[in-house]
């Protein structure tokens, strides 16, 4: 294996919009909000970035093509700025093009930036109609929730769970989330919900309802990346290093060979293998502290925990019915909230994850802080369970 | 010496009568190299019984100069034409091509129909050309079906009969014609055409070989009588009054062509076994059967009830429909007013009852989906002023170009099939979709219209555009291999499953309202 990026580069500062219908805003003003707390925790002038990634994944409704939003949103010193896509996996993808420019001796300071304003849409949920002219003519014209409700169905057929276990079990992750966004003062949403309520809510594709499905949310996050010895010598403590950036992308088997049976994330099985290693995690069941994932459905969190080799596969419904990844679990899970209740404005999930980790890290969590945290893991999922990108980070103490 | 030791040249060499009095037994001991060896008269003095005995492997041998060259006699068994390659098969002549049965057509690989040149496939005649599967007609290519002339016919209710008259005349030659007649026509909302009209339609092959119905005569009589229209800017028919329309109309143009359609096929109204004469007035068909002298037990049932009048299409579909139970000797009259009459009369054969079972109307009016909330047949008409949503806004222009590109994947449901590793797939793409195999450019076409597949997963997406919400769609398997994520249709809660099976079924898919109306057409998964 190539030698990889564990503790190549540390994480010089973050910053994070509050999430929410930012009626107040658009995307360059929650760029600014993520950026100027990122700038000042990292300590450095903007004079000394020397690279720049961007991301964002809805351009129709945005703020355009290329790096120049950016740049121009934070008057950048005409330093290179690479606008990245990656579906939902978009915001990972920045983070990992400043780090390799870090890790490469291009940059000795990168920063990540990604945003999402998704509610000047005029309606509810996300835009649609994407994917070229050809997909049009030919592939059924789905939404996200119908999509991720597939994996509800082929999951119970392949596992034989009940729909009343699987409701319950999806219930119970989205009302763990709600727990954990209520002590968030960033999250979109910030109130628990009771099991009822979330069991009897309408539903929107079935078995999906309104509480399996995430918040819409507009939000920007961001990182400025470094070297370790720099972080060291700039006088940084509790140091957070990248110890795993890994990202798998579907290739068309799972959507077209008949060897997949729609029950599992083909990409996120390979993505986390990979990352454990990179890391040097050999029980990661044991070893990782806590998990951010891509949670945009209960269900797809509920199927990531197998994928991600934490919990059997087939089983992971009991782990979650178990309390296994609650707050005060063996290892939590969304401790602020998710894309459930912190939000999801896409560009920029993936960074607020990490930007959850750094902080739990640094323990400086609030009032969600968990107890020494050590090693964090962030997981987005791009696309649909049958064709997807699958992104995962491993952050932790630098030691 | 024996014959199995000699060179090629020597095979070469050969005379007509040496070759005449190989025996089947020599004949199969023959290597490849020495088949391929036989001079090309050599190869025309071959008779009907040497050519069986060859294997495929020897047959496999034959070179393209030799091909053309086998007698007239000389039928190729299926094994013997399977195993032939494209370039062999491209070699055909008409006479060889004439021979082949209708088992081996139908047997063909898609890469082999391919291989034909497009004279042998517009030489095949009405047998083989009906032995063709979907899925082989699917794959012809665009020089294969050069020779087709399509004609569009409109403007009138006779329209469909107009359209038989001519694809009869044309089919007279040998070549057979395809007619197919079909209307949706629009009604004002509570008027009283809302509840005679019908959307339908059907399809007619004409020929002359192996017919079920045989044209004995037909008269037509064009008269400029506007009983109603439909002006160009119009949704809407505009009728005259009835009882006008029954006496100056009807109760004088029909009876004397009747009459004249009559003298010309050398019958008596009395012959006739069955009357069908589309009519929104269900006492005119009666009166005119009773002028003419036509017993009243003769004439069919407008299917008013069940179906309602289907305008030009109709009076075909009722012919349809009196096919199906028709006996052999029958004598069928079709009578379409419009403008005129046309009059066509039928003697049914006894290959009728020999016909491959079809849906045909009764096959179609099983399969039906019944929708009783008229709420619905409103807005699925496009007669409410309904909100459907942001979601229903997002822009539906087609790229026609792509269109083109893509035609047999999108109106032919033609997906691949690895030649390396067998794999069937959806769609037909440059690199093998099987993550064992990977292979390049390695597949042929495999038409997937006719095949039953599954479902794997599915949804019921109450956020999803859908003009019958929710939108029902999922995870499709078909057994071959090949699965895509479908779009269903005619499905409701009870039927659509995991594992339920489903068939494909061509539908509108979208509308582009924002450019005038271009239709997107797909294929849709409708429970079996």
């Amino acid at each position: 294996m190539a030698r990889g990026i564990k503790d190549k580069v540390a994480i010089l500062g973050m910053g994070c919009s509050k999430f929410g219908e930012r009626w107040d805003s658009g995307a360059e003003e929650l760029m600014l909000e993520a950026y100027k707390e990122c700038l000042k925790d990292a300590g450095i002038d903007q004079n000394q970035l020397q690279a720049a990634w961007f991301s964002t994944a809805i351009d129709e409704v945005h703020v355009g093509k290329s790096g120049i939003p950016l740049s121009t949103t934070l008057r950048l010193p005409n330093i290179p700025v690479t606008h990245v896509e990656n579906m939902c996996a978009s915001g990972t993808e920045a983070f990992r093009g400043a780090c390799y420019a870090v890790a490469s001796g291009a940059a000795d300071f990168a920063l990540a930036l990604g945003v999402e304003k998704l509610k000047d849409t005029g309606y509810g949920g996300l835009p649609g109609g994407r994917g070229g002219p050809l997909q049009a003519l030919w592939n059924a014209s789905g939404t996200a929730p119908g999509n991720f409700a597939q994996l509800a169905t082929a999951y119970m057929t392949a596992h034989g769970v009940s729909g009343e276990d699987l409701k319950k079990a999806i219930g119970h992750v989205s009302w763990k989330s709600h727990q954990n966004g209520a002590k968030n003062p960033k999250a979109h949403l910030q109130k628990a919900v009771e099991m009822e309520t979330i069991l009897n809510a309408p539903m929107i594709a079935s078995p999906l309802g309104l509480f399996d499905c995430c918040g819409v949310s507009d939000g920007a996050a961001a990182a400025i990346v470094t070297t370790p010895e720099i972080a060291k010598a700039l006088g940084k403590k509790d140091i957070v290093s990248v110890k795993a950036l890994q990202l798998s992308v579907s290739n068309g088997s799972e959507s077209g060979h008949n060897s997949w049976d729609g029950s599992y994330f083909h990409t996120t099985r390979i993505a986390s293998k990979k990352a454990y290693e990179e890391a040097g995690i050999k029980s990661p069941r044991d070893e990782v502290s806590m998990f951010e994932v891509h949670d945009c459905f209960s269900v797809t969190e509920l199927v990531t925990m197998e994928d991600l080799h934490i919990s059997e596969t087939g089983k992971g419904w009991k782990d979650v019915l178990d309390g296994f990844y609650d707050a005060d679990g063996k290892i939590p899970c969304q401790i602020d909230g998710g894309l459930k209740c912190f939000g999801h404005p896409i560009g920029a999930s993936g960074l607020r994850m990490l930007y959850e980790m750094y902080l739990q890290i640094q323990g400086k969590a609030g009032a969600r802080q968990l107890k020494n945290p050590r090693i964090g893991m962030t997981h987005n999922l791009g696309g649909a369970p049958r064709e997807n990108i699958s992104s995962v980070a491993i952050v932790g103490r630098y030691e | 010496m024996s014959i199995s030791s000699l060179s090629a040249a020597q095979i070469s060499a050969l005379s007509v009568t040496a070759i005449q009095s190989l025996t089947a037994t020599t004949l199969s001991s023959f290597a490849s190299t020495q088949i391929a060896a036989i001079s090309a008269t050599g190869i025309g003095a071959l008779s009907n019984t040497q050519v069986a005995a060859l294997s495929t492997t020897q047959v496999k041998a034959l070179t393209t100069t030799q091909i053309p060259n086998f007698s007239s006699e000389v039928s190729f068994s299926s094994p013997q034409l399977l195993a032939l390659n494209q370039v062999q098969l491209g070699a055909f002549n008409s006479t060889l091509v004439a021979n082949i049965s209708s088992t081996a057509v139908a047997a063909f690989a898609t890469t082999q129909i391919q291989a034909f040149t497009a004279a042998n496939i517009s030489a095949l005649d009405e047998t083989q050309a009906g032995a063709l599967t979907a899925t082989q007609i699917s794959s012809l290519t665009t020089a294969q079906v050069a020779g087709l002339s399509a004609t569009d016919i409109g403007g009138s209710l006779k329209a469909g009969t107009s359209a038989l008259i001519a694809g009869l005349n044309a089919s007279k030659d040998g070549a057979p014609s395809l007619v197919a007649a079909a209307d949706k026509r629009m009604a004002r909302v509570a008027s009283a055409n809302e509840l005679n009209y019908g959307d339908g339609a059907a399809a007619l092959l004409c020929g002359t070989e192996n017919v079920i119905a045989k044209l004995v005569g037909h008269h037509s009589v064009s008269m400029d009588f506007v009983d109603h229209f439909r002006g160009e800017e119009s949704e809407f028919d505009y009728g005259w009054e009835e009882r006008w329309i029954r006496d100056e109309g009807y109760s004088k143009i029909v009876p004397p062509a009747i009459k004249a359609g009559l003298a010309a096929c050398k019958l008596k109204g009395a012959d006739i076994t069955h009357f069908i004469m589309p009519s929104l007035m269900p006492a005119v068909p009666k009166l005119m059967a009773k002028m003419a002298g036509i017993g009243e037990g003769a004439v069919r049932d407008l299917l008013g009830a069940s179906l309602g009048d289907t305008g030009a299409a109709h009076a075909l579909v009722m012919l349809v429909d009196a096919l199906e139970s028709a006996k052999a000797g029958d004598k069928i009259m079709v009578v379409a007013f419009g403008q005129g009459v046309d009059i066509l009369v039928f003697e049914v054969t006894a290959e009728n009852a020999k016909l491959a079972k079809r849906k045909g109307l009764s096959g179609w009016m099983a399969r039906r989906k019944e929708e009783k909330n008229y709420m619905k047949f409103l807005a699925f008409n496009d007669m409410l002023p309904i909100d459907k949503g942001m979601r229903a806004e997002f822009d539906k222009k087609t790229a026609l170009s792509v269109l083109w590109r893509k035609r047999d994947m999108i109106y032919g449901l033609v997906g691949g099939k690895c030649k390396v590793c067998g794999t069937v797939q959806f769609p037909r793409s440059q690199v093998c979709v099987n993550p064992n195999c990977h292979a390049i450019d390695s597949q042929d076409p495999y038409a997937m219209a006719g095949l039953e597949c599954a479902v794997m997963s599915f949804t019921a997406d109450s956020l999803v555009y859908s003009p019958d919400p929710p939108g029902y769609y999922g995870m499709i398997t078909f057994p071959e291999g090949g699965r895509f994520m479908a779009d269903f249709t005619d499905s409701d809660k009870d039927q659509v499953k995991v594992g339920a099976k489903m068939r494909m079924t061509f539908r509108i898919r979208d509308n582009d309202t924002m450019r005038g109306g271009f239709k997107r057409y797909f294929w849709k998964a409708a429970p079996v």
